[in-house]
């Protein structure tokens, strides 16, 4: 923003101290409290971790392992378990995206809105903050399902920077979902229907990507839809990282699908869901 | 009518219309510094509508709003960094204890990295928190939580405090508590403090002036003395009867999702 008219800046004694930094600090501040909050929520309470993380270890254990005996899809030498893990980390980390960002009209997060508005904070930092917030939670969940899969020895081929890229891709991807839910929790005023509009999106997103199955059996009309979603390319992404399967121009695309996703859920987010709660 | 020597809120003819419905038609006031000036009036009297102007949450269809010299519109950042805000509804995050609360909105707010221990220290002796500073904020009682809901708001020192309802769903021993400590703070630091409310005993007692407001207009303006001598009466509910026709609490139910939003702020407060 620019500098006050010089009417108005003589009307006024001093330039408030709190203008301090520029914007980019004041984004960068807003984000990292925001993220920090969220660390220390988890901190006093961690049981809702521990909930959440029943449901993808059902996929991977109940589905899973009932699907490796099957043998349907052409997955080549792989354990199913093994091919399925991605899918399920990347929709673990969708869920949690969806319900943060859709959380604000529990009315919990309206009056912090309110007030955050009225502070210099850039409003991309809300929204980044909000995004940040859930990356922290779909991370801490991330690392308890890895450390699962690492005591039930599922075929994962561990490497530092496999796993570092991976918990990059996770995060991208979080934060793109996040982004989603908020300027979706704009459009849809009433709280009443945001439960089921985070079900209706998320099931289809999940069924419509190669979180469970390789795209190569889907019916051509399920094939377009898998390829322009987003998830698609996070849990590519995120399997050839995890058994390092992928050739590197592949896995490139897959990082810059997500992050364009990202980017442009963003600005949506940000032009569209701070005003949207007043 | 009396007008502040040195106004640190100026409002001219301020209108802001939702597509037909016009939330304010045309008002105007000032606030001199170091004022506690109340907006008295019923549920959808344009009080809220007010403050979020003022506050830049809320673009105004027409007129002029400055506050401690920044135009809200063309210098919205620079009032930003100029007030501290509590809405209505809880701002302060029921999962984090006092103390981390006061820690992000010192954040959030900019207050200097180096600052940031002494001004926690200074706002939580300005609202006498130190007993609760390590409870979660959900198991605070109503009137600690808008205490510590006013102490995150002081942290950036600003020019201007503005409180939307502040005693909302709070009993009268909690009501006093607050506004022991906001009077000190007026004392002390000489803030600056808007308020909405539609208690009359709280403008009558609390506020220097009073500006009554009804179905979007400013309706009367001055200190409780001068406003109830004008009318000859001699509560100011005589006079809000007198000058608008309706007693407070007539006729102005609200929507559904107003009564809710209250409700379950005072039951979270309760």
């Amino acid at each position: 923003m620019s500098a006050p008219s010089a009417a108005s800046r003589a009307a006024s004694a001093e330039r408030p101290r709190a203008l301090a930094g520029g914007p980019l600090a004041r984004v960068a501040a807003g984000t990292v409290a925001m993220a920090q909050a969220e660390m220390r929520k988890l901190r006093h309470d961690h049981i809702d971790i521990f909930t959440r993380s029943v449901q993808p270890l059902l996929w991977l254990f109940v589905f899973g392992t009932a699907l490796s005996k099957s043998h349907a899809f052409p997955i080549g030498h792989l354990e199913y378990r093994a091919y399925l893990a991605p899918g399920v980390l990347a929709q673990a980390a969708m869920f949690i995206a969806i319900f943060f960002g859709l959380a604000v009209i529990w009315e919990r997060d309206v009056g912090q809105l309110q007030r955050l508005l009225a502070t210099p904070l850039p409003r991309v930092a809300i929204v980044l903050g909000k995004a940040a917030g859930a990356c922290v939670r779909a991370l801490v969940q991330a690392l308890l399902l890895l450390a699962v899969l690492a005591a039930f020895g599922i075929g994962v081929r561990w490497s530092l920077l496999g796993v570092l890229g991976m918990l990059l891709m996770l995060m991208l991807g979080t934060a793109g979902f996040a982004c989603m839910s908020m300027l979706l929790a704009a459009a849809v005023k009433e709280r009443e229907r945001f439960m089921g509009i985070g079900q209706l999106i998320m099931m289809p997103l999940f069924f419509a990507s190669s979180a469970l199955y390789p795209l190569s059996i889907m019916p051509p009309w399920l094939h377009v839809l898998a390829r322009v979603n987003p998830l698609t390319y996070e849990v590519q992404g995120l399997r050839q990282l995890l058994d390092g399967s992928g050739a590197g121009a592949e896995l490139w695309l897959d990082f810059l699908v997500v992050a364009a996703f990202l980017a442009v859920m963003l600005a949506a987010a940000t032009r569209r869901y701070p005003k949207a709660i007043l | 009518m009396s007008t502040p020597a040195s106004p640190t809120v100026v409002v001219e003819d301020l209108v802001v219309c939702f597509g037909e419905l016009q939330a304010l038609a045309g008002v105007s006031f000032e606030v001199g510094a170091g004022e506690v000036f109340g907006l008295l009036g019923p549920n959808g009297a344009g009080k809220t509508t007010t403050i979020r102007v003022l506050t830049t949450l809320l673009e105004p269809t027409s007129g002029r709003a400055s506050v401690a010299g920044f135009d809200v519109r063309r210098d919205g950042l620079w009032v930003r960094a100029s007030i501290g805000y509590v809405p209505q509804a809880i701002s302060v995050d029921g999962a984090l204890s006092a103390r981390e609360n006061l820690d992000f909105y010192a954040r959030v707010t900019g207050v200097p990295a180096r600052e940031r221990r002494e001004r926690i220290e200074q706002v939580i002796d300005e609202m006498n928190l130190s007993s609760m500073l390590d409870r979660l904020a959900r198991t605070l009682s109503g009137g600690m939580l808008r205490r510590l809901e006013i102490a995150t708001a002081l942290l950036n020192r600003p020019a201007v405090l503005f409180l939307d309802e502040p005693t909302v769903g709070l009993d009268p021993s909690a009501r006093l508590m607050v506004w022991e400590r906001l009077r000190d703070l007026r004392e002390q630091a000489g803030t600056t403090i808007v308020f909405t409310t539609h208690i009359m005993e709280e403008v009558e007692r609390y506020a220097e002036r009073l500006a009554i407001m009804d179905l979007g207009s400013l309706v009367e303006q001055g200190s409780p003395a001068q406003v109830r001598a004008r009318h000859g009466c001699p509560s100011l509910e005589e006079v809000f009867t007198t000058v608008t026709g309706h007693a407070i609490d007539d006729g102005h139910e609200g929507r559904l999702a107003d009564v809710r939003a209250q409700r379950s702020v005072a039951r979270r407060l309760g």
